[in-house]
């Protein structure tokens, strides 16, 4: 029998194995020791979700909806969806072939990997980004290929630095705007020039558009597959955690052409069947009647993020105006720290927990990542702290 | 101007500072809107919500559904004034249906409040009915949950 640990280590997945550990682990580790902290490391809405949508699913169970459902996902929940991106970005998705309800937008990310990818495949990442992108690339025998964003571009991602890193091996471009971590999106021209790159290499692009109800200001956003010609070669993910507020209750959506939604649908009913019925019956509701719900967190956002901003840039840190998410990036370089010290010393001397960009790509050092997803009280509780952080601790 | 009221609305005691930050407008602005609101009697006043019950006062609280006669040229606007005048009566709602004044009264007791109906509300000239209910508990009151059980569950941090 074996027993020692290095053995194990070495009998499991090569894939497993070349994943890097999360970058974030250690601060949630110190953060949930701590009493007073405050956190503005957290990925999701504040909220709960609104109570309509919860009454909804109660009212579900009652009425016994315990059962499977179809693979690719209540019919009436796919045609919601079909007609919302009818009516908002004039797309043409047949509900009963083009759409895969999943379990969340990371279990689509998942087998859409697994859905395209060969092994040795390229995919182009955009970076600072989601940290599940690499990995999942990783899992389906993919490489990933960072594409650095620029601060100064507002990181933006532009077809000349797509194009540094397009090889023959390039299979797949997976984007996520509006963005994670740095609540960066795309303009309409910006995102043009990419369709065109993607069309010129004929590449798959993934579109992770889960924050695309949350944008601010006059940049509305722009669904990927509603662009001339690149519906075909999309394939769309979205979902209701931010938007909806229901992070807990995994439910999320692919949308594409129809040979890759089977593909994907194939994976999906030998891995996972189908989405949790009760969450499928409470996203009918979120898309029938939760839109104003949305539209209030939304206007909520928006303010403690012009809040927020604010008080970065009179403390002094350079910092660029996010536009969409729930994230701000401020560059912490003139501290002198890395952004791992920086989030470390900073969660220990004031209790404010934050994630440190490089978790989020090697170019994403420099910077940390704050949730404007938390109360307006515990922000300016929170600039304070790092207002006084700053005063004492600069190298 | 409707953002800076909802805001107030929620929290009266933002500072300054804040609600400027959060409308991207100056402290001296916003001050500025503020004293135009008060001025314009749209900001009425600033109240706070308080859990009486919890800080252990037993006030009662009494619905009091009233029938009027309406009164030539005035209708019944005279008779409401003459209503919401007194201080044990806090809100007073004109309603379509089956009565017409709708009037919230608090009291020290049941006694205060049945003899301020009998004695005082009943009496009015115009007023052919009264209907009292009394409130047993409150569970939201102006958009406030009383006892709200609801925390923050999510992990503390997360990508």
């Amino acid at each position: 029998m074996i027993e020692k640990q290095s053995d194990w280590q070495e009998r499991l997945s090569p894939g497993v194995n070349a994943i890097a550990p999360s970058g974030i682990r250690k601060f949630f580790d110190i953060a949930a020791q701590m009493e007073d902290v405050i956190s503005l490391g957290v990925g999701e809405p504040d909220f709960v979700t609104p109570w309509s949508i919860r009454e909804s699913c109660v009212y579900g169970l009652e009425q016994g909806y315990t059962s499977y459902t179809a693979n690719r996902g209540m019919p009436e929940l796919r045609q919601e969806i079909a007609a919302l991106y009818q009516r908002r970005y004039d797309t043409s998705y047949d509900w009963d072939t083009d759409i895969l309800v999943t379990v969340g937008v990371s279990e689509a990310l998942d087998i859409a990997m697994r859905a395209v990818l060969a092994p040795g495949d390229e995919v182009l990442i955009p970076e600072p980004c989601y940290v599940s992108y690499q990995a999942c690339t990783i899992l389906a025998g993919g490489v990933p290929v960072a594409v650095p964003a620029k601060p100064e571009n507002d990181f933006r991602i532009t077809a000349a630095e797509l194009e540094e890193h397009v090889t023959a091996k390039t299979k797949v471009l997976l984007i996520g705007y509006p963005n994670n971590p740095t609540g960066a999106i795309m303009t309409k021209k910006d995102l043009l020039a990419v369709a065109d790159f993607a069309e010129k290499h004929d590449l798959i692009v993934i579109s992770d558009e889960i924050y695309g109800d949350l944008t601010y200001g006059e940049e509305e956003h722009i669904c990927f597959s509603s662009l001339p010609g690149m519906q075909e070669r999309t394939i769309l993910l979205n979902g209701f955690s931010k938007a909806y507020a229901m992070t807990g209750w995994r439910i999320g959506y692919a949308m594409g052409n129809k040979a890759i939604i089977a593909a994907m649908t194939k994976i999906h009913q030998y891995t996972m069947l189908c989405a949790p019925i009760t969450a499928q019956v409470a996203a009918v509701e979120a898309l029938r009647h939760g839109e104003k719900y949305m539209k209030k967190m939304v206007a909520e956002y928006d303010r403690r993020r012009r809040l927020i901003y604010d008080g970065f840039i009179k403390m002094g840190l350079e910092c660029f105006e996010p536009k969409g998410a729930f994230y701000i990036f401020p560059s912490i370089r003139s501290t002198g720290y890395t952004s791992d010290e920086f989030a470390e010393a900073l969660l220990q001397a004031e209790h404010v927990a934050l994630v440190p960009g490089s978790a989020f790509g090697a170019c994403g050092e420099g910077h940390v990542r704050c949730s404007y997803a938390t109360s307006i009280d515990k922000i300016s509780e929170a600039l304070n702290r790092i207002e006084n952080f700053l005063k004492h601790h600069s190298k | 101007m409707r953002e800076l009221l909802e805001l107030l609305e929620h929290d009266a005691r933002r500072p300054v500072s804040e609600l400027a930050s959060m409308l991207q407008r100056s402290e001296y602005e916003v001050e500025k809107n503020i004293k135009d609101l008060e001025k314009n009697k749209i900001i009425l006043s600033y109240n706070t919500l308080i859990n009486w019950e919890k800080f252990g006062d037993d006030t009662v609280t009494a619905v009091i559904e009233i029938n009027l006669t309406p009164q030539r040229e005035v209708g019944f606007d005279a008779i409401a004034e003459r209503i919401y005048r007194f201080d044990e009566v806090r809100t007073v709602y004109l309603m379509s249906g089956s009565f017409d004044l709708l009037v919230i009264i608090e009291g020290k007791s049941l006694k205060d409040v049945a003899n301020f109906v009998a004695t005082r509300l009943s009496t009015i000239e115009g007023v052919t009915a009264t209907r009292s209910h009394f409130m047993l508990k409150p569970y939201k009151k102006d958009g406030v949950i009383i006892n709200d059980e609801e925390r923050d569950r999510r992990l503390v941090v997360s990508p």
